[in-house]
């Protein structure tokens, strides 16, 4: 079988050791995580992960009911790609002299969507938010003039079908909650 | 008789007590029916061990030498009781002698609370003396683990830890408590846990996947069922007689299934996997239907699965959604706690008898009786066979005894030859294989089954693990009977070296001491058997005593354990020699 990309989105209760319980899922199979993002989802009090790995479909499976075991795990659901509405960002730091010595660089800046988040006398910083390309085809754009810093957050994704998380949640006796 | 008026007066309004942390543990201890825990002090856990001082008439506190043999004990008590295990321990070297029981437990599913201390929450992160991340460590090997810093927290967390512990699949929960949130104080009132919401303890079953599996059933020509200790665990073994004696299934049994169905039973095939029975293996490649009950199919069971029950339908009856397709692909899952699954499926199963087939695995008894049991039951050889130490055990016990079994050879040949009248009855290392399990696994099952004989046999590496809890059996003089098999090797590595690494036998062979001497200095009965015509007399004895006592039986050296299926090979391809 084919290894292939697949977001897995947990659902989960806040609870402090969890991070650790779901990546330790991923060590013990020793399948490298390519992203981890944890966040508030849209139900009150209720957590969401979003992972990227790059594994089998029966692997992806079978991972899936190792996270839903975990006791303050609600739900977990995996997706294809293509499955999915997903964005990642990016923040460049860049020396503002670039601006006046390199003026290719202004030609960059305005062709590649990215914001300008601020400017000092001493650098500016753009964000770019997109697929993992095209903040790539920017960050090869920028690279050779010099990068101050440099850093890229991992996937968000809202699935393009619905995912049933809330009618689970409904159907909690609330005395079980 | 006015207090009792006084508390239905007040369920409306919630009663509650002041108290330390310390005591509230106490109190959730026996709100649970905990009348039992095992256990070592130390600092950072001291605050509930003296409230264990103040509580010792209604909570038993049993100190066992190591905090391995805490975690073993209770395991024993869990599995011999049905209840869950308590074991309780200190921060730091206490907890971390923890880990291995824990991970015993959950690989074999056993319900076990454990409780540590924790240095103050101040001082967290700081490397503090005996400071240890526990709930780092313990997070792969638990259930659930949380760590308590608020005294006010423990009432809901110690209810949650025991439902989790024994809810659905069971499994061992560690719960931390920081030493501020033993001495900070709290309104204390007790309300059991009833449910998580984040948590599905037994799924739903399908009723469409009950009929799909009778119609399976219905239509087989050779089915074989192969149950686990979900049977056990699910208290499903009168639900597991009615079917198969009704489907007229012959029915196999894994190391952990062992003791759910009487070995006498006419339907009861024996053991699978690496050192299983003959019929059972061979046949899982030949079965048209195989009908897992509670088992998940583990590597020792299946053997090299691209070979494993190819030609056969697989209906997978499993409380935990984790289990189904892992290792072996269910053409039907049945979900939930087979007590339930498998009364229902009683009705929708017609009554059948496959004796041609059940004869097929009596054919194969009769080879492998011919080819190995025999000579393993009624050695003719001078050397004194493990397997005959069991047949007198089983003549004098007529079955009725918890066998706790260590790890190795003596292992798989108590679990090949016990004899069994009564569920709850084989404790033993499975899925971890723990050796040091055996000795303080025996005191808990003892503690957990007082009527009941409870026999440990042991290899001597085994019981050099954890033969420290010699100490325990002293203090509390729990009268377990303690068979040390002894070989002066590790049985069963030199077995592999032998068949796999040209007898190049690397640190296998021991040099043992005088153990009947170490057991006279803990004052425990004993006798040393090395000569066949002294066996039988010496087990008697042993069982009519009712003190705990030691027998050595010095057994042939270098005699291996067949069947075997060698590793990576087919069910199929066991090897009688």
């Amino acid at each position: 079988m084919n290894k292939e990309n697949y977001t897995i989105s947990v659902y989960t209760e806040n609870n402090i050791g969890l991070l650790n319980r779901i990546s330790a899922i991923f060590l013990r199979r020793h399948i490298n995580l390519d992203s981890m993002t944890a966040s508030a989802s849209e139900i009150k009090d209720v957590f969401r992960f979003t992972i990227v790995v790059k594994v089998t479909e029966e692997q992806v499976k079978k991972i899936i009911g190792q996270i839903e075991k975990q006791i303050e795990v609600i739900k977990a659901f995996y997706h294809k790609d293509e499955e999915t509405i997903y964005q990642e960002t990016a923040l460049f730091k860049v020396a503002s002299k670039l601006l006046f010595e390199e003026r290719q660089i202004q030609n960059v800046i305005k062709n590649s969507n990215a914001n300008i988040v601020t400017v000092t006398p001493e650098y500016f910083v753009l964000e770019k938010t997109g697929r993992r390309r095209e903040v790539e085809a920017l960050y090869h754009k920028l690279e050779p003039y010099g990068l101050m810093q440099f850093v890229r957050s991992g996937r968000i994704s809202v699935t393009k079908d619905k995912m049933h998380i809330s009618k689970i949640l409904e159907n909690f006796a609330p005395e079980a909650v | 008789m006015e207090t009792q008026t006084q508390t239905v007066k007040k369920k409306t309004k919630v009663v509650t007590e002041r108290m330390t942390g310390a005591e509230a543990v106490i109190k959730c201890l026996l709100a649970e029916g905990v009348d039992l825990i095992y256990g070592y002090p130390g600092g950072a856990i001291m605050p509930v061990y003296d409230e264990l001082y103040k509580y010792q008439d209604k909570l038993h506190h049993v100190l066992t030498r190591h905090e391995q043999g805490a975690t073993h004990a209770a395991q024993g008590y869990a599995r011999a009781s049905g209840r869950v295990g308590v074991a309780i321990a200190t921060s730091g070297p206490g907890a971390t002698n923890f880990v291995t029981g824990i991970a015993d437990a959950q690989i074999d599913s056993t319900p076990m609370v454990c409780i540590t201390g924790q240095v103050g929450s101040h001082l967290l992160g700081s490397d503090a003396f005996q400071e240890t991340d526990i709930i780092g460590i313990s997070t792969p090997i638990t259930k659930w683990n949380h760590q308590i810093t608020k005294a006010e927290d423990i009432p809901t967390v110690l209810a949650k830890a025991f439902f989790v512990a024994r809810s659905g699949r069971p499994g061992p929960v560690l719960i931390d408590i920081t030493k501020d949130a033993q001495f900070g104080e709290l309104d204390f009132t007790y309300e059991k846990c009833k449910g998580v919401r984040s948590y599905i303890p037994v799924p739903e079953t399908d009723p469409e996947s009950l009929t799909n599996a009778a119609q399976l059933i219905n239509k087989a020509k050779k089915p074989l069922v192969v149950f686990g200790q979900g049977v056990i665990l699910g208290e499903a073994e009168e639900e597991l007689k009615n079917f198969i004696e009704k489907s007229g299934i012959p029915s196999a049994w894994t190391i952990l299934g062992l003791s759910a169905l009487p070995t006498s039973h006419p339907l009861n095939v024996g053991m699978v996997g690496m050192h299983g029975n003959y019929g059972p293996n061979k046949l899982t490649n030949e079965c048209d239907l195989l009908i897992a009950i509670g088992m998940r199919f583990d590597d020792r069971v299946t053997g090299n699965l691209e070979t494993y029950a190819k030609q056969a339908d697989v209906i997978h009856f499993e409380i935990d959604p984790a289990e189904v397709n892992k290792n072996v692909k269910a053409d039907v899952a049945v979900m939930g706690n087979v007590k339930n699954t498998l009364s229902q499926i009683l009705s929708l199963v017609k009554p059948n008898t496959h004796e041609s087939w059940l004869k097929e695995f009596k054919d194969y008894d009769t080879i492998e009786y011919d080819k190995v049991i025999k000579e393993e039951l009624y050695p003719s050889k001078d050397g004194l066979s493990m397997g005959e130490v069991l047949r007198r055990i089983n003549e004098e016990t007529k079955g009725d005894a918890v066998i706790v079994s260590d790890v190795g050879q003596h292992q798989m040949i108590a679990c090949r030859y016990a004899n069994f009248t009564r569920t709850k009855s084989n404790v033993t290392s499975g899925g971890l294989g723990t050796m040091g399990f055996a000795l303080p696994a025996a005191i808990g099952a003892k503690m957990g089954a007082p009527d009941r004989e409870v026999i440990a046999i042991i290899g001597d590496g085994g019981y050099q693990m954890t033969i420290q809890e010699l100490g325990t059996i002293f203090q509390t003089r729990v009268p377990v009977k303690i068979v040390v098999l002894n070989n002066d090797f590790l049985g069963m590595v030199r077995q592999w070296q032998q068949l796999f690494f040209d007898k190049r036998y690397a640190s296998t062979e021991m040099t043992n001491p005088d153990f009947i001497k170490i057991a006279e200095g803990y004052h425990i009965e004993s006798k040393r058997v090395t000569e066949r015509e002294n066996l039988g007399d010496a087990i008697k004895e042993m069982i009519a005593s009712d003190q705990p006592y030691f027998l050595e039986v010095c057994v042939e050296k270098e005699n291996n354990v067949f069947p075997m299926i060698p590793t990576g090979a087919s069910v199929s391809d066991i090897r009688l020699e």
